[in-house]
Parts: structure tokens; sequence; C-alpha cells
């Protein structure tokens, strides 16, 4: 059984670390916020201009002056802040946000990313994501394996125009989650949803990776 | 003592000309100066290149001058709710430069602070990089990003003072701050105008310097995206005791 969005999130979520700041783009991204570990705690950045992120507000209080990059209406934590959009991505941009997940339509073997645009389709531009995967320390694609017409995703090149390049460390799908050392190191598969086998990924991913010790293990045994 | 015009067209008298570039703030319709955009509007100046983060919705902020096919050109990060905009961009009435988030913000900053260019690593390998030098330092490579001054910014704020001395409010500072600076004809609209002396002078987030006249502006109702929780059962069981 391949993962749903909300175990993908969780999975994304056991990336957090305690004392971490976090962005978290739109979609599946945003599930993460409500499946932090236990004893862990995190503030979420939002890029429009906010440190800790509360919750949607309760109807009726809602403040139009207070939304996230989303454009939802949210709430302030005791310990919120705000800044203007240049405060905001110099934090991005100067590696002060230690994590942040984001969807993706193509991932690269070589860690590229492309997110933003369909040539002649969709051109809504790129908002704060290729700020984002440039300068926050780590950078993990929470996407869907294959395309909804079956078209795997995780692919030798992307032939989407990129958000970035080189720039993904971990890819969380409803399938598995691959990652890498390095920024030259090769992807390797870690884990594997449950009841997913090796040829299922093997059959639906177009990029090449290698396995990490738990499944070599597993396949030698 | 700065100029406080009644009305948004008074605060543009004689600022508006054909094809000038205008930074105007807010992201989405959060912080965005509506009764200056609708003062442009009003005008019919035409040729405008608009930077701005986005583009309005139809028939608010932006969206108005784009209706009135006012704007030449927009600098921008984020078009997504504006199908006006689409239908413009695609057909090929509409210039539009993307430029990422990060990097629009920065570019407005680093105007205002006297900066021509700067060197940033967002873009490298995009098509944003295209034209662009691209340098490397300490090992990694980053692009050459020309700055933005603009012959007139417009921004939202929640106070201000006589002097200029200006305080946003929550996430509407946004690209407020960064575009006030980027021009040296800015124009704040705020939600109250106060005497000298109201505001703490550790609490001003756009000195007054920056600001070149004042107009009355009202607290915003626009939400793109209305998300709300429901009220815990506990604190309704309470409320009823």
């Amino acid at each position: 059984m391949a993962w749903t969005r909300e175990e993908m999130a969780r999975r994304a979520a056991r990336e957090l670390r305690d004392g971490y700041y976090v962005n978290l783009g739109i979609g599946i991204p945003t599930l993460v916020a409500n499946n932090v570990p236990q004893g862990i705690k995190v503030t979420l950045q939002s890029e429009n201009g906010m440190l800790g992120i509360g919750p949607f507000p309760y109807e009726g209080e809602e403040d139009p002056d207070l939304i996230n990059a989303g454009k939802q209406t949210i709430t302030e934590l005791p310990h919120s802040c705000y800044f203007s959009s240049s405060d905001s991505f110099g934090m991005i941009r100067g590696g002060h946000i230690d994590l942040t997940v984001l969807g993706a339509m193509e991932v690269s073997e070589r860690g590229d990313i492309a997110n933003w645009m369909i040539p002649g389709k969709m051109i809504k531009g790129m908002g704060g994501a290729m700020d984002l995967v440039a300068g926050v320390r780590r950078v993990i694609v929470l996407m869907e394996h294959v395309a909804k017409d079956g078209g795997a995703k995780f692919v030798p090149s992307c032939a989407l125009p990129l958000t970035g390049a080189n720039v993904v460390d971990m890819l969380i799908t409803d399938l598995g989650v691959f990652d890498r050392a390095s920024h030259g190191a090769p992807f390797r598969l870690q884990e594997m949803a449950p009841g997913v086998t090796l040829a299922e990924i093997r059959e639906k991913t177009a990029a090449s990776f290698e396995l990490g010790a738990a499944l070599l293990e597993a396949s030698d045994a | 003592m700065k100029p406080v015009l009644k009305t948004a067209a008074e605060a543009l008298h004689g600022l508006l000309s054909e094809g000038m570039t205008i930074c105007v703030g807010g992201f989405g319709l959060c912080g965005i100066p509506e009764r200056l955009i609708d003062a442009i509007e009003a005008s019919g100046v035409r040729n405008l290149t608009v930077v701005s983060n986005n583009a309005g919705v139809d028939g608010i902020g932006l969206g108005r001058l784009l209706r009135s096919r006012q704007i030449k050109k927009m600098i921008a990060s984020y078009v997504g709710e504006n199908k006006e905009f689409a239908r413009q961009y695609l057909d090929g009435e509409l210039e539009v430069e993307f430029c990422p988030q990060g990097t629009l913000a920065e570019r407005c900053r680093a105007g205002g602070a006297g900066i021509p260019g700067f060197y940033t690593k967002t873009g490298v390998g995009t098509q944003v990089a295209e034209g662009k030098e691209v340098r490397e330092f300490d090992g990694e490579l980053y692009l050459l990003e020309r700055s933005i001054f603009a012959d007139l910014s417009l921004v939202k704020a929640w106070r201000v003072d006589e002097a200029g001395n200006t305080v946003f409010r929550k996430t509407a500072r946004n690209f407020n701050q960064p575009m006030a600076t980027a021009s040296h004809m800015t124009v704040v609209e705020a939600e109250e105008i106060v005497p000298i002396g109201t505001i703490d002078p550790d609490a001003v987030h756009l000195p007054g310097v920056f600001v070149k006249r004042i107009v009355q502006g009202a607290a915003s109702e626009h939400v793109e995206f209305r998300t709300v929780r429901p009220r815990p059962a506990v604190v309704a069981a309470e409320e009823t005791l």
C-alpha cells in the first residue's frame, strides 16, 4: 500500500529536529505542520514576513493583515514576529532557515527540481520557490511518485523549466524515501512504503538511484 | 512635516506620467495601497511599468489597472490569482518579467540603499539566469541582479505620523517597507495619521526620510483565502456556564 498524503507528511515530519526554523510549501507540505513529533518544537516561517505561524483563526476572528504565503488567514503565537519581505528572504538566502519542504512536478537524479512553470499552460510565476531551494540549508521534496497520467516524476533530467539546479537533499513520495549524502552523491532509496516492492519502484522511476544499506541487506537476503 | 492629503487623487497630483515605473507594495491583497491604485485608474495614465509581488485579483488592486490596460509591463514573482493577467500575457498584450520573490525584495532594498546590483545564488541554472552575468565566489555560482529604483512608490501602512515615521501591521509589512525606500517619491496610504510624538521612536518600521506624501487610507477587508478552525467544544461549554 502506498502512503497516503497524511502518511507522507508524517514521514517528512520525522526529519524535523528540535529548534528548527522551517518553511513549508503549499499543498501536501502544509500537512507537515500537523504532524510534528512529540517533544519537538519547531518555528514555522512564512516568506511574506512572519516567524511563528499559528493555527487558522476561529470563525469571525480572521484578520486581513495576517496571512501566510498561501494567502490563507492564520493567527500569531506568543513567540511570533513580523518583518519585511527583504528581511524574510535575507534569512532564507542567508541560510538561517534549517529546512524547507516543497512540492514538485519533477525531480532529477542530479537533484534538480521543477515546480513553477509548464510552458504555454501554467504561468503563475515562481513566487519564493527559487529563493527557498537556493538558500535553505536542507531541501525536502514531497510529491506523488508518478504524474496523474502515470508518467515518472523522478527522472534522469527535468523536461520542465527548473526552479533550482542540484538543490534537493531528500525526496519523499507515496512509495518511498530517497536521500543523498551530499550534492555530489547519487540518491539512495532508503525506505519503501509498506507492501511496496522494489520492482514497483523501479518500474515507476525513470531516474537512476542506488539502494540504501537497509534495502541492500534485504535484497541480499 | 510631510504634506497630508485628503484624497488619493490629491496625493498623486503632479506625480503621474506616461511610461513611468511604479513600485506598489503588498503581498496578494494584504497591505496593498488600494486607494492610491484606484486613483491611478481614475487618472487614466498609461504605459506603466509596475513592480509588485503580485497583480491583485480581477477587479481589486492592480487587477483594476490590468483591466483598464494601463499597465504595459509587470515585474512580479507570482500572478496566479488573476485571470485577466493570464489572458493578456498569453495574448502578448502584456510584457511580464518574472522575478523570484526574494530577488524582487532585494532589488528594491538595494535600489533604495544606493546599490546598483548584487550577486545571489537564487535562480542559478534556471531561466532566470538567462542573459545575466554568473560569477563564482568561494566555489559557488551566483547571478548578478540589477536593483530597482522607481519613479514613484506607493505603500500601505497602519500608522504614520506627520514626520512620515511609519508603522506597518502584522504581515501587511511585506514589500511595503523595501519598496518605500526604492524611489525619491514615496506616498504612504495609512489607516491612522497621528501627531508627531505618538509613535515610539524605537517602534518605527520606516523612517520618515523615505516618505514624501501621506494620504488617509482604511483597514483592509480583502481576504483571498478565508481559512478558519472550529471553536473547541470545551470552550463553548465554558461560555454557556
